[in-house]
């Protein structure tokens, strides 16, 4: 392993915008960010907090609107030579072999037949891809497929291994497996990568493996915290330190429940930050008050509730958010609580939970606003398309999208509000009109 | 089972109605069509057609002709498709005029341009050359559409992270085009190049046997043989005709396109295994084969790694980025405003011609265009009369299946205007013979799309919804009202879209026609088209040309696309 600290690549003031005019939002705000020779780093954030969006800026795949990358003190145009992705969905061609696979990254650059062929197999070897160079990609399991996205990347030995979310469509077992190869590899010093660059939103992962960590947060997408683990390899996930760690990390990236006003945001069209409906369902929800009446003092560790319900922390966290946004819970130092409603509501009957919902919901400014706007409209019914145009202004079109598909999710359990999905019609149930 | 029916299906983009471009590229069309009928005043009065023998020793000769005359359209066909979709996919600007453009060829009746074609070829060209280039044009437009629009389809659908993992790994235009871009485009293409032969049989059919007044563009072929045996009433030179093309189709499936389907499996782009492949016994053949194995070894594989390397030379790795310059903006504004100047001097003597035509004129016109819409919805009601109870039936069920699929196949292989010389010879004595025979040319050119996909769309409905409505005790009434036809819905559409395109079309030559030295004709816009190029009266050969693909423009545009499009919101099963 390379240990020379010297700094390989840096960002500055990075930012990333889409649209423009009164349709202009931040992917990405003001990043800073430092990669030194011989570090392994992972970027830590929610969904949505645009940690693919900077890898393909710190890569070069994409222009950033403001700021520079610096690689290795000159600043970068295109995409950078030194640099290999592993991905996500492993971005193999189905119809080469995994040895053809492996070969092409070369073939790009120009090396010869024989040397290629010798360094693809010598690198599918060590991966432990040996017998299956023949094989397409759809005939491995995932696990293997990302082998083989490992090994095409360190085929072109690049100084820069970017790797974006690499486990994440794996299997827990085959992703465990997988975490301990890579780390061999690169903490023997096996591979000629000068730096590791991981994007997650696994916390656990995070911490498992790497030197040191960036916190990323939504809303805009921005560093929130950065920290180096300073433990020695390999770690144990048992052990108190890590286990610590990992704690932490789950209260910075679940936050502390706010006071009301300001956890609920402002309305679309009025001053302040706005609030994001996180999309879950309402099943997931109920499923997750359950969990914490049934704890003691209806209290629990959000990562232990990871372990325990065997959830991904990027989804819990999400319906914890949901609970937090609607006051059935609330969080502090990485724990949640139920809320006395939330008590109510975990222990109430089907209609009676609907009842609680919808006055929760009443409360939110972004259903205060849209059902105000429906109410307004002639005889109560407002076409999708007026909605989303108002919501545009204020979010993304995808965003804007999903926020209404999650409102009238939400708004047809709590019987608020209604849609009708042939004419693409927002109405109000009758209950409603009377109270808008 | 589902994977046995050949289904096609057209691109149909997802705006709906007119709009601005499609204005200009229908001007632009008829800006064409304007300058092929002033070439045309120039055009011989006479011309003389081949001499067909009857002979069936010469039946190999014509077939060879008749198959070389497509061949040549679509090797045309192809590479214009691969370079038009390919800047269309990767050039903004020039995605804005192609596209639209793409998007009314598709839907302008192709057969309306033949009259005009032959005409102004043959004032340029002597009458045998000219219809030979006529009908590799017209053929050319009947396939060339669809397969761009499939190329530019799946270049524009690639998945981003394969489009990234080929940015960063740094393939070159050339290995992009090798490892991404073909492999990814080639099963639609295929399926597209499929499509496009069967349609460019209708129309080399129809090219071969075009006779208008004096002017006789036959061509040496597979046609013309048709033709004149019907014409002679030489029944067993009919069957010998008919044979030889179906012969000649089935060989093609099965030398060309059933291995073709069968290598390009490994073209798919899912993760998984598929559960029956497409099989041909003769690329069983010929991977097992030890000489071809060879054959790869020593001198394909050597030869690709030499282009390889040839062309890393030439193209640097470069990953598309979009910058652009003022310079090229002005450019293009200077193109763009010639352009502009060119179309509307154009139109403007367009226009001086257009004013020709009488009122009685425009009315034929109006009446033609009338009658020729109430043809074509009669042979649309007719076809799903039949089609929709024969295609559940098939699709529904394995063991008619088993007996009627292969049956299908073969009769749908037969062009129509192939069969139309023959439904002449048996329905022309008879009153109103040749109306009949227009109408069930269209049903012959349309049908089977239909039929294909009723079987499609009943073989789709999942099995789950059907014990349901045995569960539910469904009527056989209600079973069709709330199961069946919802289901089939965006089949039906999408089948009829093709073949109410197919009967316009059809129309050019199933209302007049020369037969046994007589011109025949019924009330229609096919026959005023026709008619218009028998007399030389090139007013009404504009004007009736123009109208037609207007109509039946709008008539996509305004109908047929807001069905779709509502078949595709509503009624699609996911």
């Amino acid at each position: 392993m390379n240990d020379d600290g010297r700094n390989l690549l840096e960002l500055s003031h990075v930012s990333q915008a889409y649209g423009s005019g009164a349709k202009r939002f931040t992917a990405v705000h003001d990043i800073n960010l430092k990669l030194d020779e011989g570090e392994f780093v992972v970027l830590l954030g929610p969904s949505g907090c645009g940690k693919s969006t900077l890898l393909r800026i710190i890569v070069g795949l994409q222009k950033p609107t403001e700021g520079v990358v610096v690689y290795k003190g000159a600043p970068l145009v295109g995409v950078n030579p030194n640099a290999a992705i592993v991905f996500q969905t492993f971005a193999l061609f189905p119809w080469l072999t995994v040895q053809e696979n492996v070969e092409v990254a070369l073939k790009a650059r120009g090396v010869p037949v024989k040397l290629r062929t010798a360094r693809a197999l010598d690198l599918l070897d060590r991966v432990g891809l040996d017998g299956f160079e023949t094989a397409y990609p759809r005939e491995l399991s995932g696990g293997m497929r990302q082998k083989v996205g490992f090994a095409r990347a360190m085929a072109v030995e690049p100084e820069l291994l970017c790797l974006d979310e690499p486990f994440s469509a794996l299997d827990v077992l085959s992703a465990e497996s997988l975490r301990g190869e890579l780390l061999e590899l690169w903490l023997n010093g096996r591979i000629p990568t000068r730096a590791i660059l991981m994007v997650t939103h696994n916390i656990e992962e995070a911490i498992f493996m790497a030197d040191r960590i960036v916190v990323m947060d939504k809303e805009p997408g921005r560093v929130v915290a950065e920290f180096k683990v300073g433990l020695p390899h390999p770690r144990d996930r048992k052990s108190p330190a890590v286990l610590d760690l990992v704690d932490q990390t789950y209260a910075l990236l679940a936050g502390q429940t706010q006071p009301e006003a300001i956890e609920m945001g402002s309305a679309p069209g009025e001053p302040g930050p706005k609030r994001r409906l996180p999309y879950i369902t309402i099943s997931d929800l109920a499923g997750l008050l359950e969990h914490l009446g049934e704890q003691p003092n209806n209290r629990a560790d959000l990562y232990q509730m990871a372990a325990n319900l065997k959830i991904d922390s990027d989804d819990l966290l999400k319906v914890v958010e949901a609970a937090e946004l609607l006051g059935f819970a609330t969080i502090a130092q990485g724990d949640a609580t139920l809320t006395p409603l939330g008590e109510t509501f975990a222990e109430a009957s089907i209609l009676a939970r609907k009842e609680i919902f919808a006055s929760r919901l009443r409360r939110l400014p972004f259903f205060r606003w849209l059902l105000n706007l429906i109410g307004a409209s002639e005889g109560s019914r407002l076409r999708w398309d007026v909605v989303e145009t108002a919501l545009e202004l204020e979010f993304p079109h995808d965003e804007a999208v999903r926020q209404l598909e999650t409102a009238i999710n939400w708004g047809r359990y709590a019987e608020v509000l209604a849609y009708d999905d042939d004419e693409n019609v927002f109405y109000l149930e009758p209950a409603s009109i009377a109270q808008a | 089972m589902a994977s046995e029916i050949r289904l096609f299906k057209t691109g149909q983009p997802h705006e709906r109605g007119l709009n601005l471009a499609d204005l200009v590229v229908l001007l632009a069309v008829g800006v064409v069509v304007y300058i092929g009928v002033r070439l045309s005043l120039d055009a011989p009065r006479v011309i003389h057609g081949p001499e067909i023998s009857l002979s069936p020793l010469m039946l190999p000769f014509y077939a060879v002709l008749s198959v070389g005359r497509m061949l040549l359209a679509y090797i045309l066909s192809l590479v214009f498709s691969i370079i038009y979709g390919y800047v269309a996919a990767n050039n903004k600007r020039a995605e804005k005029v192609l596209l639209p453009l793409l998007d009314v060829l598709q839907s302008v009746p192709i057969l309306s341009f033949l009259p005009v074609v032959l005409l102004s070829f043959s004032a340029l060209l002597p009458a045998s050359t000219a219809a030979e280039l006529a009908s590799v044009v017209l053929i050319f437009t009947s396939q060339a559409w669809n397969m761009t629009f499939a190329w530019y389809q799946s270049l524009t659908t690639i998945p981003t992270e394969l489009r990234e993992a080929s940015a960063i790994f740094r393939l070159n235009a050339w290995l992009r085009l090798k490892t991404l871009q073909l492999p990814f485009a080639a099963l639609s293409l295929i399926w597209n190049s499929m499509m496009s032969w069967s349609g460019g049989w209708f129309f080399l059919m129809a090219a071969e046997i075009f006779t208008v007044g004096q002017r006789d563009f036959r061509l040496p072929g597979l046609g013309a043989y048709l033709s004149v045996a019907a014409n002679q009433g030489n029944i067993l030179g009919l069957a010998y005709g008919i044979a030889a093309l179906v012969v000649i189709i089935v060989l093609l499936d099965q030398f060309v396109w059933r291995p073709l389907l069968a290598w390009a499996d490994r073209f798919k782009l899912e993760m998984v295994e598929s559960e029956n492949p497409p099989t041909s016994w003769f690329y069983d053949v010929l991977s097992q084969s030890r000489l071809v194995a060879r054959f790869g070894q020593r001198v394909i594989h050597p030869l690709i790694e030499k282009v390889d390397a040839l062309m890393g030379r030439w193209l640097p790795a470069s990953y598309p980025v979009t910058a652009e310059g003022n310079r090229r903006r002005w450019q293009e504004m200077a193109v763009f405003s010639v352009i502009g100047l060119g179309l509307a001097y154009g139109a403007y003597r367009a226009f001086g011609m257009l004013v020709e035509i009488s009122m009685v004129g425009w009315g034929q016109i109006v009446i033609g265009l009338a009658t020729t819409l109430l043809r074509v919805i009669t042979a649309l009601i007719i076809t799903l009369a039949w089609t929709v109870p024969l295609g559940v039936l098939i699709g529904t069920n394995k063991r008619a299946a088993s007996v009627l699929q292969p049956l299908v196949q073969v009769m749908a292989s037969i062009p129509a205007t192939a069969l139309f010389p023959a439904f002449l010879l048996i329905l022309i004595a008879l009153p109103a013979g040749l109306n009949i025979a227009a109408v069930l040319l269209m049903l012959m050119g349309t049908q089977w799309y239909l039929l294909f996909n009723v079987i499609a769309g009943a073989a789709a409905i999942p099995q789950d919804l059907k014990y349901t409505a045995t569960m539910l005790g469904l009527s056989r009434a209600e079973r069709w009202r709330t199961l069946i036809l919802p289901a089939l819905f965006p089949y039906l559409v999408t089948g009829s879209i093709t073949a109410s395109g197919g009967a316009w079309n059809a129309s050019i030559v199933a209302e007049y026609t020369v037969f046994g030295g007589r011109a025949y004709h019924v009330t229609g816009i096919g026959a005023v088209i026709s008619q218009a190029t028998a007399s030389g009266n090139f007013p009404m050969l504009l004007g009736a040309t123009l109208s037609m693909i207007v109509a039946v423009v709008l008539i996509n545009r305004l109908f047929w696309r807001r069905l779709y499009h509502i078949a595709e919101e509503q009624y699609r099963m996911e």
